[in-house]
């Protein structure tokens, strides 16, 4: 069943990566049904690397990464399977006061809507220094010196009158800023962003990407860049790892998967991007809807939508590929696709 | 803030002259003549009728009456009962007992039902959630006097646990702890149930999931964030509640014969004494009014998005 159980991802160095997810398996259990959502996901980051876990609503890539952050909602999320190493760590079995520990010290996330993940009716600074005075026993008044410093670091102008201020009084963007800042407050070596320009107007995601991939320079962080927007990913990734129904469908250096994608999901994604060269023409959509995860269709997940199904999609669940050094397809003819039609 | 405030404070004039004035023409056109049955067996003498009608100036046109008592208000005068004395000596006796029972009364149904909104709020369905729903049920079905006269035949008189009735005035405050239990009980469950709905609310919030992804302790994910959101409803609710119970307590005063102002303003009722009616229910309008301000500003104050400009 676990299409990638030992399948080293891409670009895995030798030795300890940063953060080693393998095989991981969860439930969402309710009264009505099982839904499998995460059916053996397994990817490595390394410090100072992009990842770019990319897949349509549903696919399990959030709860990938809730997984990994130990926030997942219990019940009804269940994990059933599979490990994840921090530094040689092992995390799903360490007690819930390391757990703790580790959230925003070693692993720090943010989300997509900033006005909903910061606390109302605290101001952008409490919620800062919180991090810093809880958690690093700091004065108030150094914690606050570094809030300003931190605001500084993301670019927010006025920081030391802003820091003073509410999240409902910061713009779209000045709020994933300040995300970003409270995020980074105790140095965190992984940085998980979970779909962090999604509720952002264009040019100020463009900003907000420019400003992780900047101070991930900076601090030579692990990113997880969670995102279904592949303009985002084009430019910032490193790797990216492909996520339908729960699984890595496809996993490869950035170059090579839009040069020359190697599942059939990866390539729809690819064709239903809007591209000025072929303005006029219809833009392609994947049809049909993700599929049910209480009921997953049997061989290949995706081949009900797949223009591409043959008969033996339909049966066998396709095994882990190597269509090329260093890329990952779970298609049963990754290599005809990497070879051109 | 100040501006606002200045405005409601101007908004409170017309009110007061409002409803003050409904109250004075409403108590003296109440059917019936108030020196019936003022002189024991006999009707009162003609002589005693139309002096006191010269003295409280009762045979001049409402509105003449209603200036001539505004006037002395302003004076800091209440009037006198028909009997002589003063209204505004009765209300100083009397409130300090309703003030001390609202405080009593507020502090239990804040304290149970935060501790059992909070508790059934965080653990979700199971038997203290069943247990909390049920009892709360409980309490806003049964009127007032039931609690009442249960607590009192119970816990006084078969278990000789508490005084039947409060001794002395001003009141003691451990012989309050029963009438305000009685007071508050209704409260109380709203309070729980209020609490418990924002705290289920609140804890699937995506701030307090930001605050636990930060590593923060617990106790801090819901003794900072959690609550400090979800007490904004509840003080709301306790804050009117508090202005309300300021009004007195007609039938928990009478239960437990508390000499408060609930006791007062049914007297002056019975005994058709228009200037203690009305004295009592002007400061009450007041109390009422200015509660309510104060509920306004206490939500922009837990709710830094409210702004009053």
């Amino acid at each position: 069943m676990s299409i990638q159980d030992e399948a080293l991802p891409v670009g895995t160095a030798p030795g300890t990566p940063l953060l080693r997810v393998r095989d991981l398996h969860v439930e969402f259990r309710t009264r009505e049904s099982v839904a499998r959502v995460l059916n053996g996901v397994s990817y490595d980051v390394e410090a100072g690397e992009t990842l770019a876990v990319l897949g349509e609503s549903g696919s399990g890539k959030s709860v990938t990464a809730q997984t990994v952050m130990g926030i997942l909602d219990t019940p009804p999320g269940h994990i059933t399977g599979g490990s994840i190493e921090f530094k040689g760590e092992e995390l799903l079995t360490a007690t819930d006061k390391r757990r703790r520990e580790v959230r925003g010290s070693g692993i720090a996330m943010i989300f997509q809507d900033a006005l909903s993940a910061l606390n109302p009716v605290f101001t952008v600074g409490f919620q800062i220094e919180e991090q810093l005075r809880v958690r690093r026993a700091m004065s108030r008044k150094d914690a606050r010196k570094r809030a300003i410093e931190l605001l500084e670091q993301v670019k927010i102008p006025n920081a030391a009158g802003r820091v003073k201020q509410y999240p409902h009084e910061f713009s779209g963007g000045m709020r994933q800023r300040a995300m970003i800042a409270m995020s980074l407050a105790l140095d965190p070596e992984l940085l998980i962003a979970d779909e962090p320009t999604t509720a952002l107007d264009v040019t100020v995601q463009a900003q907000i990407m420019d400003l992780l991939k900047e101070l991930q320079l900076q601090r030579q962080m692990g990113l997880v860049l969670i995102t279904h927007d592949l303009g985002v990913v084009a430019e910032v990734a490193d790797r990216i790892a492909v996520m339908y129904a729960g699984r890595i469908v496809e996993h490869s250096d950035a170059r090579s998967l839009y040069r020359r994608p190697s599942h059939p999901y990866t390539e729809a994604l690819l064709e239903s991007v809007p591209r000025l060269d072929l303005k006029g023409t219809e833009l392609r959509s994947i049809k049909g809807l993700p599929p049910n995860l209480a009921d997953i269709p049997s061989g290949c997940p995706f081949h009900p939508r797949c223009k591409r199904v043959r008969d033996v999609c339909r049966t066998d669940v396709p095994p882990q590929h190597e269509p090329e050094p260093g890329r990952l397809s779970a298609c049963h003819f990754a290599e005809e696709l990497v070879a051109g039609d | 803030m100040g501006r606002y405030v200045l405005r409601r404070l101007l908004q409170l004039i017309p009110v007061f002259l409002g409803t003050t004035f409904l109250i004075y023409w409403l108590v003296w056109s109440l059917p019936g003549d108030p020196f019936a049955g003022k002189c024991g067996e006999r009707p009162c003498p003609d002589a005693y009728i139309s002096l006191m009608r010269e003295k409280f100036h009762l045979d001049e046109p409402v509105i003449v009456q209603y200036l001539r008592y505004l006037g002395n208000l302003f004076q800091g005068d209440f009037g006198e009962t028909f009997r002589g004395s003063s209204v505004g000596d009765l209300i100083a006796i009397a409130y300090p007992n309703t003030i001390r029972l609202a405080l009593v009364a507020l502090v239990i149904e804040a304290i149970i039902g935060l501790a059992a909104g909070i508790m059934t709020g965080l653990r979700g369905r199971g038997f203290l959630d069943n247990v909390v729903l049920i009892s709360t049920l409980f309490l806003i079905s049964l009127p007032v006097f039931v609690t009442g006269f249960v607590l009192q035949i119970v816990l006084g008189f078969e278990l000789g646990w508490i005084k039947t009735t409060v001794s002395k005035s001003p009141a003691p405050w451990d012989e309050l702890i029963a009438p305000g239990f009685v007071l508050g009980s209704l409260s109380m469950a709203y309070v729980a149930r209020l609490t418990r709905t924002s705290i289920a609310e609140n804890k699937r919030a995506d701030f307090v999931r930001t605050a636990v992804a930060k590593g923060q302790p617990q106790s801090r994910v819901v003794g900072v964030h959690l609550l400090r959101n979800s007490a904004i409803p509840v003080l709301t609710f306790l804050g009117t509640d508090l202005g309300a119970l300021m009004g007195g307590a007609i039938v928990t005063e009478g239960i437990f014969d508390i000499k408060g102002i609930g006791n007062l303003v049914y007297d002056g009722i019975i005994g058709k004494d228009g200037l203690v009616v009305t004295g009592v229910v002007t400061l009450l309008v007041v109390v009422y009014l200015m509660s309510n301000l104060l509920v306004d500003l206490l939500y922009a104050v837990l709710d830094p998005r409210i702004r009053y400009d």
